[in-house]
């Protein structure tokens, strides 16, 4: 999807070497019909959210889902599936509220979280089937935390969290996440044909490659 | 579990080649951008550092096909310094396919310009390049380091360590701590200097200047670096990216195991 956003360019090359056949577009026809739907995102949750909306990607998220075709977002993509965010500027702007929860500063002492961490992958995971004790490259302020981690001083953590939607699905979302210093957060959502990464696997060199590959085969599945 | 140190090769370009020699003295050819950009991948290297050299706007914008070319093939990513201005220079290099920029002396004569950058593209893509050196003889600042500006060959009198801590607070995501007194010398990196910045930062750290041997990167991370940053050695082929990360795994610090077996690109 095609919505305005930062580098692009890396997730269409990472998409093709993997064997995607990649179209960059804002067109909702075309956003609505292809086999899977990439949502980037770089920069700041408002812009992208607004961003997102002005090509009317938000119905097209809603279609693709309810015919179960795939969504991936990635980085700010990820993010802006929650309901909303802290972050200044955010505002009063509500994100695309798929999942329940608001994406929060790190309260860790290094922050951009920024460089190669390792994730968990979570039991039943098929986005990281075959990938163990890989580094993904991250760079972020904002996350969406896990459940129990306090947040910054002065919030309130979530009543409700993605991990916690079992009784209301078919199936729960399958929640990874990483940790950086001393702070888990949500690495990866996997919910159904929803799927989000926190990290970036277009930047992720050989692991980011296999998990796309891994994404992109499920399509033809 | 953490995140891995970062070990950066930094390539030095020259209206689309890579130049070697001792930041802009004695400039050399030392080949294809790209070509060494692949290089550096293989080895293992965590990020790819341009910093563009080029003195005419021509060369500048070959550097972004430099940053393009790059981008199509190797799938870490990519810092570009050198010659930033505004924004809108920013917004050509991103479009290009840099995911971070670093500024150095646009944000010295205006500050103001990494908030400019940090409230539109957010602070995970600045990196404020600090060039810093002992003050000359006669000339004090309270750390006594002073930036530099134009490759070092421009003392401001500005200290070295509130500028970075400055910068931080003015939105930059990472600081890119330079020591021209060690740059080229191959005798290590300036800890002393780079403990006085880890004090007053919390952004991300990249020590630069002076990697001369693989012993010298250990200590930099254990001063506080959260990666580090080499040129010449690397060009030179005296240690590669593997090396480095062997001698920082063996002292104990985490480093990315890069190239899993069986990834076939299609």
């Amino acid at each position: 999807m095609d919505h305005g956003s930062g580098n692009v360019r890396s997730a269409v090359r990472a998409l093709e070497r993997v064997g995607a056949d990649v179209t960059l577009t804002a067109d909702r026809d075309a956003a609505t019909e292809a086999d899977g739907l990439v949502v980037p995102g770089v920069g700041a949750f408002a812009s992208v959210t607004e961003g997102v909306r002005a090509v009317g990607g938000d119905a097209v998220i809603d279609r693709r889902l309810a015919g179960g075709r795939p969504v991936l977002g990635i980085c700010v993509g990820l993010q802006v599936l929650f309901q909303s965010s802290t972050e200044p500027g955010a505002g009063d702007r509500e994100g695309l509220g798929q999942w329940p929860g608001t994406v929060r500063r790190l309260p860790a002492d290094r922050v951009p979280h920024m460089g190669w961490n390792t994730v968990r992958p979570a039991a039943g995971s098929r986005l990281f089937d075959g990938i163990e004790d890989e580094r993904f490259y991250f760079v972020h302020s904002y996350a969406v935390l896990a459940p129990g981690q306090a947040p910054v001083d002065g919030e309130q953590p979530d009543a409700e969290h993605v991990a916690h939607l079992g009784s209301e699905r078919i199936a729960a979302p399958v929640v990874t996440y990483a940790e950086h210093g001393g702070v888990r957060f949500v690495a990866a959502v996997e919910d159904g044909a929803l799927s989000a990464t926190q990290f970036h696997p277009e930047k992720s060199g050989d692991a980011g490659a296999a998990l796309l590959s891994t994404w992109v085969r499920s399509l033809r599945g | 579990m953490s995140v891995a140190v970062r070990v950066i090769p930094c390539l030095d370009v020259d209206a689309g080649r890579v130049v070697k020699g001792v930041r802009f003295q004695g400039l050399q050819d030392a080949g294809d951008p790209v070509e060494l950009a692949r290089r550096y991948d293989a080895q293992g290297a965590d990020e790819i550092t341009f910093l563009d050299v080029s003195a005419s706007s021509a060369g500048r914008d070959t550097t972004l096909d430099v940053v393009r070319a790059t981008a199509e093939q190797v799938f870490v990513p990519l810092t570009v310094g050198g010659g930033i201005r505004s924004p809108d220079d920013v917004q050509r290099l991103l479009g290009a396919g840099a995911d971070k920029v670093g500024v150095n002396s646009a944000a010295v004569a205006r500050p103001r310009l990494l908030a400019d950058i940090a409230d539109r593209f957010g602070s995970q893509v600045l990196v404020l390049s600090v060039d810093a050196r002992t003050c000359p003889p006669g000339t004090s600042t309270p750390s006594g380091w002073e930036v530099t500006t134009h490759g070092g060959r421009t003392g401001t009198g500005i200290d070295a360590v509130e500028w970075a801590r400055q910068g931080a607070e003015l939105g930059a995501g990472e600081i890119l701590l330079n020591s021209m007194d060690a740059d080229g010398t191959t005798d290590g990196f300036d800890l002393t200097m780079l403990a006085a910045v880890r004090a007053v930062v919390d952004v991300p750290l990249v020590a630069s200047g002076g990697a001369g041997a693989v012993e010298h990167f250990a200590p930099a991370v254990a001063t506080g670096a959260d990666a580090v940053l080499a040129a010449s050695v690397f060009h030179y082929g005296r240690m590669d990216v593997g090396q480095v990360k062997a001698a920082l795994a063996a002292a104990g610090h985490p480093v990315r195991q890069a190239h899993r077996a069986g990834v076939a690109p299609a």
